[in-house]
């Protein structure tokens, strides 16, 4: 298990692509750089789409953990 | 139109008004400006309708053969049987279209995805440009009033001058 600390947190379990991209990118944008959000989900897609968006917008995962069907994220804002 | 700053771009053209191809636009879109892209979908004949502010788009399950027919609801195995019926008697039972479509949408709505309104709204409120075809208003008689706010109106021009500096092109 992580332990981060994050700054803020949300819950996209449940929903399908592309909203979980979309609610990290929206959630995102409310933080101050180098803080941390944890965002979960159910959607299996969504280990490679936050990679994907991650990559695209400089700002860095900093782990994802996939256990029963749920999917953690640490992403730190750039 | 915009000179490029620097950020990729993306062109789409959405030229079908069906629920199924509603989705793929709305969706790349939304998610390009997610990714910090500068995007533009120019709405051409049948897409044309997504821009009206009460959108219904419909499936369209006759002459569509590769769509799946399943059940929304009911039991996990109720729910994989694939009711297989001849295309020809789809597009011929009154009403089938219409059940067809609230069929789509539980699905839709039971797996998490969004609407397609919800979507545009998205597209909307992170600055993808929506640019209505002049040409299709006059053929099918729609004027601005009929859309939602933040739509842009053009032609092939505007389009193509738009696209002219774009990394992704696609004609949806």
């Amino acid at each position: 298990m992580s332990d981060y600390n994050a700054d803020s947190q949300l819950d996209c379990s449940g929903l399908n692509c592309p909203l979980p991209v979309l609610k990290t990118k929206k959630a995102m944008d409310d933080l101050a750089s180098g803080q941390v959000l944890k965002m979960v989900s159910t959607d299996p897609g969504s280990l490679n789409d936050i990679a994907a968006w991650v990559k695209r917008t400089g700002n860095e995962l900093l782990e994802s953990i996939a256990e029963d069907g749920h999917f953690t994220f640490y992403l730190k804002k750039s | 139109m915009t000179e490029s700053n620097g950020e990729k771009r993306m062109a789409l053209i959405a030229s079908k008004g069906t629920l199924d191809w509603a989705y793929p636009p709305f969706i790349l879109a939304s998610t390009a400006a997610a990714m910090e892209m500068e995007v533009g979908i120019f709405f051409t004949f049948y897409g044309l309708t997504l821009l009206t502010k009460d959108i219904k788009p419909k499936v369209a399950p006759h002459t569509n053969p590769a769509m799946p027919m399943k059940m929304p609801f009911g039991p996990e195995g109720f729910q994989q049987i694939e009711w297989s019926m001849p295309n020809v008697l789809m597009g011929n039972i009154p009403g089938f279209e219409t059940m067809a479509t609230s069929l789509m949408k539980q699905t839709f709505k039971n797996k998490g995805v969004a609407t397609i309104e919800e979507l545009r709204d998205i597209c909307l409120e992170s600055g993808v440009k929506l640019i209505g075809c002049q040409m299709t208003m006059d053929v099918f008689g729609f004027n601005k009033n009929d859309f939602v706010d933040g739509v842009d109106i053009g032609g092939a021009a505007t389009f193509l001058e738009f696209a002219a500096d774009a990394d992704i092109q696609l004609f949806v």
